[in-house]
């Protein structure tokens, strides 16, 4: 195995885009791009690997992706970048993928950067972006040591095929006894929503006052063809709207065309979620309110008034 | 518990686009607060000694009264100029080094992340550091004797786990509602025994926590909204932004 790229996620859609950045990376470094592959007993893993321009796949059939132990998956990786393995990862951030770069590299003695948004070549150096200070700025950085480790949010890349053909080497893994028990699982409550990939999102916060108006934000998602997102407090706090679909730093990053945003204060922890929107609408009655700062055009007004208001506008023009 | 300026606070310098963070309050991020509410409720529920451990910066010892007011029983800072919590393999060494010299702990609570960083490595180096086994992103969590069970947050699906401790467990902020410092325990908190190590009573030099990471730079990102604010009469407003949104085929 030559020293260069892995890439690795139990996500296959992660996967390919962590393939598709690690292609162009790998062929700016000059360097072999290789994908781990967990359990995969008819091969098709594999070879969806090349079509997304793997050179070479690192099968490991005794391990797969549903259940994986954190623990285990760390040593899956260890023993594949151990001395002569690739020098540089990149994981998928999801939480399994999260916790998993962290222990990969204390086991490496290895930096790692987590959430990565960018990933670039510059002087034949790996430069990495990624949110700080909560969200208010962004931070560029390069991990100085030889190994490096590097996870990715979801959806940050877009996969791109580009078909191969390429080695497949059998990893001989024997897993440690796991010492976390898996009792139970269970889908979590709530409708099935992806709100990643709505179009149109619109976004509620604190100044909704009781879960029963809602009804005027889903009239305006109808006029808009656009799915319903929140913050945080009123998924975790409040319990009004499903956990699928909260926005923010904790969770989800979306990309919409267009964002409104509904009585949102605007604090980053939230915003950082929705930054990589086309177009941004705020309505606040403060007009102080820092989601002012990041939108395209902004009503200030009472929420009660402006959303009827909007919604019935957009009808009118709709027909 | 890692200490963070108050990040709603920041200012960013509009020419350069640099965060402003000289003057700022520091505080510790929310959720290592979750962390430690969870620690004061097991210790009110089946008696135990919580620790609050910290690494960081002179100012440490401000922030920390907070915590021992809310009910830890005593703190351990590790102070020295280096240890500023920009980098976590370095962060993560020296609490493993603080652990072991305090004896090790039955259960170690962290937050998922950091309020500023939020890389969440802390947990996992720890995890690796000290080979004891660990539970990432748990919003609920029962001690019974020796075991804990927690249920965990992997994205659509929560899984309920048991292992033996010692352990170490990331919460959530769904986890509780952490309280607020009691004003009558504020003064007390400066009489709970407060340890303050340096490098070198943890058997460290600075020379091993040389960081792993260069930044390059750490800038707002560019603005490039239209920032355009319709006020006044309401009707009149939600009619410019109708035809704003039809102008730019966003909207019927």
């Amino acid at each position: 195995m030559t020293s260069g790229i892995i890439v690795s996620s139990e996500v296959d859609s992660t996967l390919f885009e962590l393939l598709t950045k690690g292609r162009e990376v790998s062929q700016q470094l000059g360097i072999q791009l290789c994908a781990l592959s967990l359990r995969d007993p008819d091969g098709k893993n594999a070879q969806e690997c090349f079509q997304y321009g793997a050179q070479e796949v690192v099968a490991v059939p005794s391990i797969g992706p549903s259940g994986l132990d954190p623990e285990v998956y760390a040593r899956v990786l260890f023993q594949v970048m151990k001395e002569g393995g690739p020098d540089i990862l990149l994981l998928g951030s999801t939480k399994l993928g999260k916790e998993t770069a962290g222990r990969i590299a204390q086991l490496l003695q290895a930096g790692c950067a987590s959430d990565a948004i960018g990933i670039s070549v510059r002087d034949s150096e790996l430069l990495i972006e990624r949110y700080s200070l909560g969200g208010n700025t962004i931070s560029s950085e390069v991990i100085t040591t030889k190994k490096k480790i590097i996870s990715v949010m979801p959806r940050t890349f877009e996969a791109q095929p580009a078909p191969t053909t390429g080695t497949v080497t059998t990893l001989d893994f024997k897993p440690p006894p796991q010492r976390v028990m898996v009792v139970e699982r269970r889908e979590k409550a709530g409708e099935k929503v992806s709100i990643e990939s709505a179009e149109n999102l619109v976004c509620v916060g604190q100044g909704l006052g009781k879960k029963e108006d809602l009804k005027l934000i889903n009239d305006l998602c109808a006029a808009l063809k656009a799915e319903l997102g929140c913050t945080r407090a009123l998924s975790s706090d409040f319990h009004w709207l499903s956990e699928d679909r909260m926005v923010g730093i904790s969770g989800k990053k979306c990309k919409p065309k267009l964002h409104v945003s509904i009585g949102v204060s605007g604090q980053i922890q939230h915003t950082v979620g929705v930054m990589s929107a086309k177009l941004i609408v705020a309505i606040n009655k403060d007009k102080e309110a820092p989601i002012f700062k990041i939108a395209d055009y902004g009503i200030v007004g009472d929420l009660y008034q402006v959303v009827p208001k909007l919604t019935q506008r957009l009808k009118i023009s709709a027909s | 518990m890692k200490q963070v300026v108050d990040l709603q606070q920041i200012r960013i310098k509009r020419d350069t686009r640099e965060p402003v963070l000289e003057g700022l309050p520091l505080l510790f991020g929310d959720m290592d607060k979750n962390a430690l509410e969870e620690a004061v409720r097991i210790k009110e529920k089946h008696g135990a000694t919580v620790t609050v451990l910290s690494v960081g910066t002179p100012k440490l010892k401000e922030t920390v009264l907070e915590a021992l007011a809310i009910g830890a029983d005593q703190a351990t800072l590790v102070i020295d100029p280096v240890c500023d919590g920009s980098d976590p393999a370095a962060t993560a060494l020296v609490l493993a080094e603080a652990v072991k010299k305090l004896g090790g702990g039955d259960l170690i609570l962290v937050g998922e992340g950091s309020a500023d960083n939020y890389s969440g490595q802390i947990g996992s180096r720890l995890a690796e550091a000290l080979d004891v086994p660990q539970v990432t992103y748990v919003r609920q969590l029962t001690v019974e004797g020796s075991t804990i069970t927690a249920v965990r947050d992997i994205e659509n699906v929560l899984e309920v786990v048991k292992v033996d401790q010692p352990v170490i467990v990331s919460v959530t902020s769904e986890i509780n509602k952490p309280r607020r410092a009691p004003l009558t325990q504020i003064l007390r908190a400066s009489r709970k025994p407060m340890n303050i190590w340096t490098l070198k009573d943890i058997g460290l030099t600075p020379d091993r926590l040389s960081p792993v990471h260069r930044v390059v730079s750490n800038l707002a990102p560019r603005q490039q909204r239209k920032g355009i604010l319709f006020e006044g009469d309401l009707d009149e407003a939600v009619g410019k932004l109708a035809d704003a949104l039809r102008k730019e085929g966003a909207a019927p």
